[in-house]
């Protein structure tokens, strides 16, 4: 679909690079990965909805918190990281291009998150952690199961000290210029994660580690928890942000338009930078060692966060309005009705941006301080990542599948897969908006999250609970069809397409554009004020929990089934 | 950097609108006391007796005068303990006339447990070396099931208990 | 003077502001979503 040649170059700085069979590689390997943990976490899925509707029991002994375990962590863990790092690499090479050398720390950062995977795998798989993906102490899984989360980091780390090293070199090349939009984007989302997952790193390495393998007796819960939601709430941006990547930056190509707003894209990945990380406590609003003033100094720096989402959302409205009447659609909204609802490509990032509207709204009541005390561990908040990182990111992240995977592997998007990936988003959408809604609606009715079946010994609400947990166990096959039609079309897009060359939709900025102010690329303040900021919201409650610490706690493994 | 007037007018109202929400829960919080629960009070997990509120004759609800109840709960993996009664059976109900003050306090000699009365406010983590503490008046009644909604272990889903408000 | 001044301004905009009331349109009622949606569980909140 839309073969398009590549233009000669005549300005060769600002155009994109070719990338060569032997990146393909190494791009399509995180590919594989995503695509491989999206089939089994979502099997996972569909057997946790079936179980909880009370019509299935798990087999062989297989415990429901094991395949929970399995789910988050392959989902929000391992698929999203890996697409993530796949993806960026990707814009890396086509935008800023790649060497020899960090090539190969690229495949160096791959294998030692690989290695991370399947020990952690392994763990789980053998029922020795059935800790959840937030492995809250004092749960104790089996050491492999923290040593392995601890490379999957490192990996990461290796990646995201590549990526800083392809844009360093570009930028040497090329002084006095502004840096590729993507490539400052995928700087400025490796920054906040490495940034963000040093938090988690200290918690693995300095206290789980030692604890599993019992050099140290006891661990400090509370800081524990409080190191993982520092890491927490940036992990979910950390998601999001490559998803605004290709709505910025790749979607107004597709549409046959131009970028809204250079620097204000810019200037909303900045915030974003500075706001995602000093904001954890907005995870911890109920629990009982943290001083409520602090708590409530982080829903205010929450809320922050919401502004360059604000702005996302008017440039995403605006570019497709200039767009559309552009090309003669006239009207309130002749722009609306004529956007490419075809073009999968377009359609399944669109239908992602229309569920951050409820996912925003959602995000915006969990963080509301007091107010949390009404969805918090509810189902409700299940529901809530659902229709944001399982909807609004997924989708986007299929999105760019359609034209990245072909890209890649040098053949196309046909006119019949792009029909089979409108049926998919299309799937997708009426899933989840069966599971997620009935997951909100029972959340608000006090349903818990992390629940096997239950019947709460008969009580009146358990009865109403069960018939939302049915509404799901329908949403939850119908995405797990959608699931093998994606892994399908993931199949046909790497091995079996026609071969031909498939665009790689980067946006270009407006003829008569406003420069984009230099002061935006100061790395150096950006990072000083991000580190000013977590220091800010962090240091003093820190050292409040430190010199407050109850006696620490012992390991606990038999109430996960290990004894 | 140019915005559009639009642009403009929307990051306003949208700001607007945030500082709004803002200044409506720290009008709750800070000045009607709504805070979330956060007493950072300490205990020793494996000694809780030390506590007079957590000694076994001291759980489960204790009428402290006309309309005022304490509720003291100590959680384990996977049970809350609301003492026993007069036969000495485990208490897994327990009954508050509406409109009573009460006092919920719990704590846990393991791991971490969720405390929340479905349906409520009244919702809490549960941290070993704290006690976590919620004070409320029950104005609407039913019968609210207690529910351990942070995961605990394999049996989190048989943790619960229920409280009826009657008229 | 000030009437050049004025009437390049006045070109400036026209330039650089493109139609935009369809997203004006649609992002106020973005807006309206997220308060409706708080304000519903907020009185939730207030009522249990």
């Amino acid at each position: 679909m839309l073969l398009e040649k590549i233009a000669e170059p005549n300005e060769e700085s600002r155009l994109p690079l070719t990338i060569s069979k032997q990146e393909s590689r190494l791009y399509m390997s995180f590919m594989y990965v995503a695509f491989i943990s999206l089939f089994i976490g979502g099997m996972m899925g569909l057997l946790q909805t079936l179980v909880r509707s009370g019509t299935i029991t798990l087999p062989w002994g297989i415990d429901y918190y094991q395949v929970l375990t399995l789910h988050g962590v392959i989902l929000a863990l391992v698929l999203t990281t890996y697409f993530i790092i796949g993806f960026q690499f990707s814009l890396m090479g086509k935008t800023v291009g790649i060497s020899q050398k960090q090539h190969k720390a690229a495949w160096l950062s791959f294998w030692v998150m690989v290695v991370g995977t399947i020990m952690t795998a392994i763990t789980i798989l053998l029922g020795k952690a059935n800790v959840l993906y937030t492995f809250y102490a004092p749960l104790k899984a089996h050491p492999a199961f923290y040593i392995g989360l601890a490379l999957v980091i490192i990996g990461s780390w290796i990646a995201g000290i590549v990526n800083f090293r392809q844009l360093y070199v570009w930028k040497k090349k090329h002084p006095g210029e502004k840096s590729p939009l993507l490539a400052f984007m995928v700087t400025i989302n490796m920054l906040m994660w490495i940034i963000a997952s040093i938090g988690v790193a200290v918690a693995v390495i300095v206290q789980f580690i030692p604890w599993s393998l019992g050099y140290a007796e006891t661990i400090n819960v509370l800081v524990s928890r409080t190191l993982f939601w520092y890491f927490g709430h940036p992990l979910v941006y950390f998601w999001l942000l490559p998803a605004y990547m290709a709505w910025y930056a790749i979607i107004p190509k597709i549409i046959g338009g131009k970028l809204f707003s250079d620097s204000l894209a810019r200037l909303a990945f900045i915030l974003l930078l500075f706001f995602s990380i000093p904001v954890g406590f907005h995870h911890q609003l109920t629990e009982p060692g943290i001083d409520p003033t602090w708590k409530f100094i982080q829903v205010v720096l929450t809320f922050m966060v919401v502004i360059p989402s604000l702005m996302t959302a008017f440039s995403i409205f605006a570019t497709f309005e200039i767009t559309g009447r552009r090309k003669g659609f006239k009207g309130l909204y002749g722009w609306f009705k004529h956007l490419p609802w075809k073009d999968v490509r377009f359609l399944a990032p669109m239908i992602g941006m229309l569920a951050f509207i409820p996912g925003g709204a959602g995000g915006i009541i969990n963080a509301s301080h007091q107010m949390n005390a009404v969805v918090h561990n509810t189902i409700w908040v299940t529901g809530h990542f659902h229709i944001t990182a399982a909807t609004t990111v997924v989708l986007t992240f299929f999105g760019i599948t359609y034209w990245l995977i072909p890209h890649l592997t040098g053949r196309t998007l046909t006119k019949s897969i792009n029909r089979l990936g409108i049926i998919q988003a299309i799937i997708w959408t009426v899933g989840m908006t069966i599971m997620s809604g009935a997951m909100h609606i029972q959340g608000l009715l006090g349903g818990p999250r992390r629940s096997s079946y239950s019947e709460y010994g008969g009580t009146e609400q358990a009865s109403e609970w069960i018939w939302y947990q049915i509404a799901q166990a329908v949403g939850g096959s119908i995405l797990f069809i959608g699931i093998l039609l994606m892994v399908f079309i993931f199949i046909k897009l790497t091995f079996f397409a026609p071969k031909g060359e498939e665009e790689f939709p980067i946006a270009e900025e407006e003829e008569d554009a406003t420069p984009t102010p230099m002061f935006l690329e100061n790395w150096k303040l950006w990072i000083a004020i991000t580190i000013a900021l977590i220091l800010f919201a962090y240091t003093i409650p820190f050292v409040d929990i430190i010199q407050n610490s109850p006696p620490g706690s012992p390991p606990f493994d038999w109430p996960i089934g290990n004894s | 950097m140019h915005l559009h007037k639009y642009e403009k007018i929307w990051l306003t109202f949208g700001i607007g609108s945030l500082v709004i929400f803002l200044v409506v829960l720290a009008f709750g919080a800070f000045w009607q006391g709504t805070h979330p629960q956060s007493h950072g009070v300490t205990i020793d997990p494996e000694n809780i007796e030390a506590n007079d509120a957590f000694k076994p004759e001291n759980l489960g609800i204790t009428k402290v005068s006309d309309d005022k109840y304490i509720v003291n709960i100590v959680a384990t993996a996977f049970n809350y303990n609301l003492g026993v009664d007069e036969e000495g059976k485990p208490v897994k109900d327990i009954r508050i006339p509406k409109g009573s003050t009460v006092l919920f306090q719990v704590t846990t000699k393991d791991v971490v447990h969720g405390f929340n009365v479905a349906g409520t406010n009244i919702n809490m983590m549960v941290e070993p070396g704290y006690i976590s503490s919620y004070e409320t008046v029950l104005d609407n009644t039913g019968e609210f099931t207690i529910v351990c909604n942070e995961y605990c272990g394999v049996g989190h889903h048989l943790m619960f208990a229920t409280v009826e408000v009657y008229e | 003077m000030g009437n050049v001044q004025e009437r390049k301004t006045k070109s400036d905009t026209e330039k650089n502001e493109p139609d935009l009331k369809g997203t004006f349109i649609s992002v106020m009622l973005v807006g309206v979503f997220l308060i409706v949606s708080w304000v519903g569980i907020y009185t939730l909140f207030m009522v249990r």
